[in-house]
């Protein structure tokens, strides 16, 4: 299979690679897909107060467009408010990345990863007033 | 002077030896008769050409000139072999003896006979190490087992089959034995009397010969084994394989034949060393490094390893200097992992995270070091890339995490 220049691009120099501190602030984390089907992303967002993206950060273990697509995923959201970023769908990365029919799936997952670090960042700030036990990524 | 891409996926294809295409190019101008043409010389010559390599070849697995069939290629010679038999011996039964770890050409075989309702079949499981047990294969025959087909050496992991020991079930009790030997012959000895094989099958572009051109041999005496054509025509190969012989294919695959039985003693030693440096390069440079196959009785050239937390498809990417293969779904056409790898029970990821290297006649050891670098490199690359591989160092048993997927 050839890859598109966009998906060799983001595989040779991903964007924001890494993980915030355990303890940092306002991060939500979002962990989806599983080691046995060979994809696994974890996108992890920092979010203010008000509901905007400030930072973006992510691993993920996978195929070349499954990197890729994280990667960009991490370029897209940042600035964006959650109510946007909850609203992104797996077409704009596909288009983005001229990601093949048999690469859909890493654009779903991507998108999966989005809805679910904001989840996580909106369960960890309600349930601020209690210590938070959510601290496995990972867990269902 | 390192010259890329290089080329590590042996078991694939292989480059067509120089001295192969020499012999191959009078056949395409000047001696390119029909070897089936019995009344000029252009005929005759074709014939000559093809007579030699049925020696050769013969030569090369012990058995006789006449005893081979030539085809298409090894999909074909399994095709004949399975179907071929089970027609014939209908009378006889209907059941075959196979494993899970076969070429796709025995498996699909296998399955296309189960639907037609002409075939029941067992697949036997492997050990760890990928391997068959003569004694599996003795305890699933039955009254009505007319067929055992059970491959020489698997074409992922480069595990050899206890051939000899199954052939002497196989003679006890009266079954024909068929073995997929295309990743063996010519690599490793095979003979087809002191193994008691009865039917094998080989192609020409895994031993330095042309794609195209392939051969089932099939014994004649001790005892007669008989197929049932699945190609009818004009009757070549003893009636056996109809449609004109490849002739420059099959003068080719006869050269091949006859250079694999001068040197392979000696290029079987050297791609064995190369392979044990690239393995221990890789196992000293990189924690958490998987053998996939038997630690000793595996094809020289052969190394098949699980990169843990790392996804196959994105190694070879990254790696895309060099050409070797993956047990990845993602690089299947099937978009499943691969199933002989899964085959050894071991953590379904590590089939995702499988790389096949091939060694060859044509690789050097520059080429070695060269891989090992760049191997190590990139897998150390994707692992700060990757998730699991921060969650383990963290301490965190993957198995105990409920994935959403």
């Amino acid at each position: 299979m050839s890859y598109s220049k966009k998906v060799l691009d983001h595989y040779n120099n991903p964007r924001n690679v890494g993980s915030f501190a355990k303890d940092e602030a306002n991060v939500g984390t979002g962990v989806v897909g599983a080691p046995e089907c060979g994809d696994v992303m974890k996108l992890q967002l920092k979010i203010s107060d008000s509901g905007v993206i400030e930072d973006a950060k992510f691993k993920t273990f996978g195929c070349g467009s499954a990197i890729a697509s994280s990667s960009y995923v991490t370029e897209l959201v940042k600035g964006k408010h959650i109510a946007e970023a909850m609203a992104i769908k797996n077409t704009v990365i596909v288009q983005e990345l001229n990601l093949p029919p048999v690469k859909i799936h890493c654009s779903v997952l991507a998108e999966d990863a989005i809805k679910a670090a904001i989840t996580d960042w909106k369960k960890r700030k309600g349930d601020e007033a209690e210590p938070s036990s959510a601290d496995k990524v990972g867990q269902a | 002077m390192l010259k890329t891409p290089i080329y590590m996926d042996n078991h694939a294809t292989t480059r067509t030896d120089p001295r192969v295409l020499v012999s191959m190019l009078p056949y395409f101008t000047e001696k390119f008769g029909n070897a089936a043409s019995r009344n000029h010389s252009f005929g005759w010559e074709a014939e000559e050409g093809v007579g030699r390599a049925r020696e050769q070849i013969a030569a090369l697995i012990g058995g006789k000139a006449k005893e081979i069939i030539f085809t298409s290629g090894a999909t074909e010679s399994d095709n004949l072999a399975i179907k071929g038999v089970l027609e014939f011996y209908k009378d006889k039964g209907n059941h075959i003896i196979t494993s899970v770890t076969e070429h796709k050409a025995i498996l699909d075989s296998c399955r296309t006979l189960e639907r037609a309702g002409k075939a029941t079949v067992t697949y036997l499981p492997v050990d760890q190490y990928g391997m068959v047990s003569p004694d599996d294969v003795r305890n699933a025959i039955t009254d009505k087992t007319v067929l055992i087909s059970i491959m020489w050496a698997n074409n992922e992991i480069g595990t050899i089959h206890p051939i000899a020991e199954i052939g002497r079930v196989a003679k006890e009790k009266g079954i024909v034995f068929h073995s997929d030997a295309v990743q063996a012959v010519g690599h490793i000895p095979v003979d087809v009397e002191k193994n008691g094989v009865d039917l094998l099958s080989l192609t020409a572009h895994k031993l330095y010969g042309p794609k195209g051109c392939g051969a089932l041999w099939v014994r004649s005496k001790g005892p007669r084994v008989r197929i049932t054509p699945i190609i009818d025509g004009g009757g070549h190969e003893r009636g056996m394989r109809s449609g004109t012989l490849n002739v420059t294919g099959i003068v080719g695959f006869g050269a091949a034949a006859e250079i694999a039985a001068k040197e392979m003693n000696d290029e079987a030693e050297r791609l064995r060393e190369m392979r044990n440096k690239l393995q221990a390069g890789l196992f000293e440079r990189l924690d958490e490094v998987y053998l996939n196959g038997h630690p000793t009785e595996r094809l020289p050239g052969n190394l098949n390893l699980s990169f843990a937390y790392v996804e196959g498809e994105s190694l070879l990417m990254g790696i895309n200097d060099v050409a070797v293969s993956s047990g990845s779904a993602c690089t299947s056409a099937t978009l499943e992992p691969s199933y002989v790898i899964r085959a050894l029970g071991t953590n379904e990821e590590l089939a995702h995270s499988s790389i096949r290297f091939g060694i060859g006649r044509f690789n050097t050891d520059e080429e070695v070091d060269y891989v090992t670098e760049r191997v190590t490199k990139e897998v150390r690359r994707l692992r700060e890339m990757s998730p699991l591989y921060e969650m383990a160092k963290e301490g965190i048993d993957l198995k105990s995490v409920s994935w959403k997927a």
